[in-house]
């Protein structure tokens, strides 16, 4: 793999910062290690059952599932222009960038529910097969991420309104930050894996 | 182009580019090892992005960025050995 985008090892220690409180890390590497488990049960779980995943995953809705895509990634992106705004003492943009980041969130959650609108009135449920079984378990599971980091989107949001993150201390701003990048990145492997590979 | 000076928007760019390709790649209907590998290599390069430009690890003490880029090659390799698995 690459690390030409590393900085030189020659750079002082003391110039590595972690953004955010160390609890907030721990709690999301220990989600992520939650859905590596789930990831890699759909992946061998299907090593089992290759033409029934095949087969219903030609049923899932593709294109909504990248239109979340694109609205996790945005979210994520104004998200980062919040904490960006906080480091130069943009104090206006820092809680504009949050609400926009909180709206590409009600979008996600929006497009979901459609989706399982759909999939629910066509009487699928969670026994109807092993790949839906993965597809409700694997989506709703994130789902409910969303919507916690949707929770701590809006906590920030009330704080920075107040002014409370400056280049002196953003921290509060840059745990949520993380915790809703954390809902992003584990999106992107979700999508290819659950709706696309086959 | 001032804009893309700024690795946020970069990889914003450049993540909603591979959304599209992944997306591409299932309307086509890619299968088999080299559309799995392609699909895989591609949420890496996601992953990869969000991990050091988004959640700003690229400067976060080493021990952080290698536990996030470790479970990105982790999870990837699982995904990838199962398909392996799938396709013999």
């Amino acid at each position: 793999m690459s690390n030409t985008t590393s900085l030189p090892t020659s750079e002082a220690p003391a110039a590595r910062r972690l953004p955010g409180d160390l609890a907030i890390w721990v709690f999301i590497l220990s989600e992520m290690l939650v859905f590596a488990v789930f990831f890699a049960a759909y992946a061998f779980a299907r090593a089992k059952n290759v033409e029934l995943f095949n087969e219903y995953q030609q049923t899932v809705n593709r294109d909504l599932g990248a239109l979340n895509t694109f609205l996790l990634i945005t979210g994520s992106w104004f998200v980062v222009r919040a904490v960006q705004a906080a480091h130069r003492d943009d104090l206006p943009a820092v809680p504009r960038n949050i609400l926009l980041g909180f709206l590409c969130g009600g979008g996600f959650v929006v497009v979901k529910i459609i989706e399982y609108a759909a999939k629910f009135g066509a009487g699928i449920t969670l026994s109807t097969n092993t790949f839906y079984m993965f597809y409700i378990s694997l989506t709703f599971f994130h789902f409910m991420h969303v919507i916690l980091g949707m929770v701590i989107l809006a906590v920030i949001w009330v704080q920075a309104r107040k002014g409370a993150y400056t280049s002196r201390d953003a921290h509060g701003l840059e745990s949520g930050a993380a915790y809703w990048h954390m809902v992003d990145l584990l999106w992107i492997i979700l999508f290819p894996l659950v709706y696309v590979m086959r | 182009m001032d804009m893309l000076k700024n690795p946020a928007h970069r990889a914003w760019l450049v993540l909603m580019i591979a959304t599209v390709i992944t997306w591409y790649l299932g309307e086509v209907g890619a299968a088999g090892t080299t559309a799995i590998v392609a699909m895989l290599l591609i949420a890496f390069v996601k992953g990869r992005l969000v991990i050091l430009d988004f959640m700003e690890l690229r400067e976060a003490p080493r021990m952080w960025r290698i536990l996030l880029e470790g479970w990105l090659i982790l999870v990837s390799s699982l995904i990838l050995l199962a398909y392996w698995i799938s396709l013999k």
